[in-house]
């Protein structure tokens, strides 16, 4: 995670791994079909390097979220392979955390009961589940919440909760499904670093799904370019932003920008077809 | 609330009054009023001879209340009611978990109970005495009849709507098919099940008296019966009303329980 800045490579299909290790998650041919016919993605196959932030971008409706439900094992692929180190999905596990677009809270819980969720169905005994779970509101910038109930939040802390909850669990993998994407926009930015800072010092690797070609380049290590439904994996790309300035240089910086200009390009493409 | 309003009161009659009506008793207290110098009007004009004024319904009400007729009354209506009731919640939301969580029960059960719903339940009841004859089971069974649909429905619904994401999250979180039916589906549907205990005690209780009405004469409806045949309306209409405050307080009653043991979020707004 620390040597994410001086990673730059051209885009090309298929990347290495970043340090030759095997990849965390490796998605081979995926198919689904939903019932009726609907072919949703149509052959995927893509590496995500272990301890990396890898973005799956593309235009809405290409099965993004379909993809990460499958490797989450929410959802079952029709053909093709997810291995996650090495072991092939056959439904969830404790290696991965989900992430959820509309928070998917209970709202007759507290924010402690809901981030210590994962770890009450696991059977951990309340003083320690506990422990855990208000370190991690801490971390999210919580504290003093803890009692609150979620309606009672706005819905930036929601999905500091949502996130929290998924840390709490402490999985490898960290799956996030358009996790800003019902925040309006200065607290996504917010967030966003926020995000980066939390996972510094986490060493995860996070699969994240966005529309937002901004946030794919400002937050990801990798960015996966879907086409289209059936969808296929049209690039991956490296952005290797220099992330030693602060926000606001990065996202003045002419790399950033370029990299946010070519994936828009390559993403028209598909729009125009 | 309160202190405010009283601070405010030595400056103008106006603030004090407009101070006054944002309070929610004051409203309530009001309308109570209104309707019951409604029924006053009513009652001397007089809409009709059987229609008791309001203060001579409320002054047989008192004796009533005092001289222990009503304390008799209810000791008899109370069982069938309390048992029916209890027999109903336990069976009732039972019956609509099952058929939320599994379709073949679905299948099989929703049309028995959207029917029954439907059906005129009055009319149902004189048929139970074949059966049952004209004892406490009988009593019992219309007040089930009556009060079953409603609860069935809404557990059903209740737990038929958990909202998707919430189950793909519990699944995400990897609970057990027990832990998602019992820290889920059964938490996140307890809003319209109680929904359904609500109603359901309320319709137990037109069970209640239907039965007490219908098939023998004893408790609360033989109130009614007996003062009606004797003509002493007052005390009919006192009984009608009987019967509404206490259906009233019992619903209030389990809404607070409700409040109180499951929804802890409503308690904190």
């Amino acid at each position: 995670m620390t040597d994410r800045a001086s990673i730059t490579s051209e885009p090309g299909v298929g990347a290495p791994a970043a340090d030759g290790r095997d990849p965390a998650v490796r998605i081979v041919d995926l198919v689904k079909e939903f019932p009726g016919g609907v072919r949703a993605l149509g052959g995927l196959t893509f590496d995500v390097p272990r301890g990396e932030l890898t973005s799956i971008i593309g235009p809405s409706g290409c099965g993004k979220t379909t993809t990460l439900k499958i490797i989450g094992g929410l959802v079952d692929a029709t053909s093709g392979r997810v291995d996650v180190d090495g072991v092939p999905v056959t439904g969830p596990g404790p290696d991965r955390a989900f992430v959820f677009q509309d928070f998917a809270l209970m709202p007759w819980a507290t924010v402690l009961r809901n981030v210590a969720f994962g770890l009450e169905l696991r059977g951990l005994p309340r003083e320690e589940r506990e422990d855990i779970a208000r370190a991690y509101v801490d971390k999210v910038g919580l504290s003093g919440f803890e009692d609150s109930y979620p309606h009672q939040l706005s819905g930036g802390m929601r999905q500091r909760v949502g996130l929290a909850r998924a840390l709490a669990v402490d999985a490898d993998i960290l799956l996030m499904d358009e996790p800003f994407a019902s925040v309006d926009e200065q607290i996504r930015r917010q967030f966003q670093d926020d995000l980066l800072r939390l996972l510094s010092d986490e060493n995860k690797t996070v699969i994240f799904v966005t529309h937002s070609i901004e946030e794919a380049v400002y937050v990801s290590d990798q960015v996966v370019l879907l086409t289209r439904g059936p969808s296929s994996v049209s690039k991956v790309v490296r952005p290797g932003v220099d992330r030693s300035g602060s926000s606001d240089e990065i996202r003045r910086d002419p790399a950033y920008l370029d990299w946010v200009e070519q994936i828009w390009h390559e993403l028209r493409g598909y729009l125009e077809r | 609330m309160a202190a405010s309003a009283g601070i405010r009161a030595g400056r103008t009659p106006a603030r004090r009054v407009a101070a006054g009506v944002s309070s929610p008793w004051v409203l309530r207290g009001a309308s109570v009023l209104f309707v019951l110098g409604l029924w006053e009007w009513a009652g001397r004009v007089p809409v009709n001879i059987a229609f008791p004024t309001c203060t001579e319904t409320l002054a047989a009400f008192g004796e009533m209340l005092v001289d222990g007729t009503f304390a008799e009354a209810y000791a008899e209506t109370a069982g069938p009611l309390i048992v029916g009731v209890l027999l109903t919640a336990a069976g009732g939301v039972f019956a609509g978990l099952v058929m939320g969580l599994s379709p073949r029960a679905e299948w099989l059960g929703l049309p028995v109970f959207i029917v029954l719903q439907a059906s005129p339940s009055a009319a149902i009841v004189p048929l139970i005495t074949f059966i049952y004859g004209i004892g406490f089971t009988a009593k019992v069974f219309a007040v089930v009849l009556l009060s079953a649909p409603v609860i069935v429905l809404n557990s059903y619904r209740g737990i038929a709507n958990t909202p998707r994401s919430l189950l793909e999250m519990s699944n995400a979180f990897l609970a057990s098919r027990w832990q998602r039916i019992w820290k889920v589906v059964i938490p996140a549907g307890s809003g319209l099940i109680f929904a359904g205990l609500r109603l359901g005690l309320a319709q137990g209780f037109t069970g209640a008296v239907l039965a007490e009405l219908i098939i023998t004469p004893t408790g609360v409806g033989d109130l009614i019966t007996f003062y009606r045949s004797g003509a002493d309306y007052p005390k009919m209409f006192a009984a009608i009303l009987s019967i509404i405050l206490v259906a009233s307080v019992s619903v209030t009653l389990l809404q607070n329980l409700e409040r109180r043991l499951f929804r802890p979020e409503m308690r904190a707004i």
